[in-house]
């Protein structure tokens, strides 16, 4: 009774915060967008980890499949870029448990975290794929 | 302050934002905890051949690790991408509906991924 009588009442126009569009692009701001892209990125990209767990649990034939794919250029960009969302949404994390201490807040020091992030995702990323690639992996 | 507006227009808060939050941290930190295990992992198995791959998940403490990572992973991106659908998704029914493959995809990603691990573990002799 009390829920059907709620839903009936008109929604009230609240004024709304101006779209992101209005603003100029500063590094904290692209840094959180782009955490919420790599993490989206990685809920799915969840999916090729299971898929690789799913296939050597299979047996011989089906893992021999899967890591063909993965060693393709196609599934080797895919990889790399998992690599990055996955270190970039690392670090962006990092920076967030910072700040939910409190600390950090002035611009000086949002400025060296913001970018701290995202040139630490890229040079671990290539890194890592320096490993992977000269250790013979590939 | 409280007010009995939230008696008259809808439900109010549903009183779990503090749990949502607490939740999102904890697995934040088991992840970030469990980053270098997983790190080491791909890049030792990437291209591996599948006895390699076998022998590897053979080890208790691999296989611990990596359910223990798929768990935690499964549960931080559940909360993760409700908030994302509740962010961009205003109308009730796709909302809902959403929120609940949400549900779904987690559980079975981790149910998925926690199965083939134990699949490889158990039984195998060291």
């Amino acid at each position: 009774m009390a829920e059907a009588k709620a839903r009936e009442l008109p929604r009230i126009e609240r004024p709304l915060s101006p779209h992101l569009q209005v603003f100029s692009p500063l590094i904290n701001m692209v840094m959180s967008i782009v955490h919420r892209i790599t993490g989206a990125a990685l809920y799915f990209g969840s999916l090729l980890l299971v898929w690789w767990l799913l296939a050597a649990a299979s047996g011989p034939e089906q893992f021999a499949t899967v890591n063909w794919f993965f060693g393709t250029f196609i599934g080797k960009i895919i990889l790399f870029g998992y690599t990055w969302a996955l270190i970039h949404h690392a670090l962006g994390g990092i920076r967030h448990l910072i700040w939910d201490t409190g600390l950090a807040f002035d611009l000086k020091s949002v400025d060296i975290l913001c970018w701290g992030t995202i040139i630490g995702s890229v040079t671990l990323t290539v890194l890592i794929w320096a490993v992977v690639l000269l250790g013979g992996g590939a | 302050m409280r007010t009995p507006l939230k008696n008259v227009r809808r439900l109010g808060s549903a009183k779990d934002g503090t749990d949502h939050f607490w939740r999102q941290r904890l697995t934040a930190v088991g992840a970030l905890l469990l980053l270098p295990f997983m790190l080491w992992f791909a890049i030792t198995l990437f291209g591996a051949d599948y006895q390699t791959v076998r022998q590897t998940l053979a080890s208790p403490i691999v296989a611990i690790l990596l359910v223990v990572f798929i768990v935690t992973s499964a549960v931080h991106m559940r909360l993760g991408m409700q908030v994302i659908i509740e962010d961009y998704v205003h109308t009730d029914g796709t909302k809902i509906a959403l929120l609940m493959l949400n549900t779904f995809f987690a559980v079975l990603i981790g149910l998925a991924g926690t199965y083939a691990v134990l699949k490889m573990s158990f039984g195998v002799a060291m």
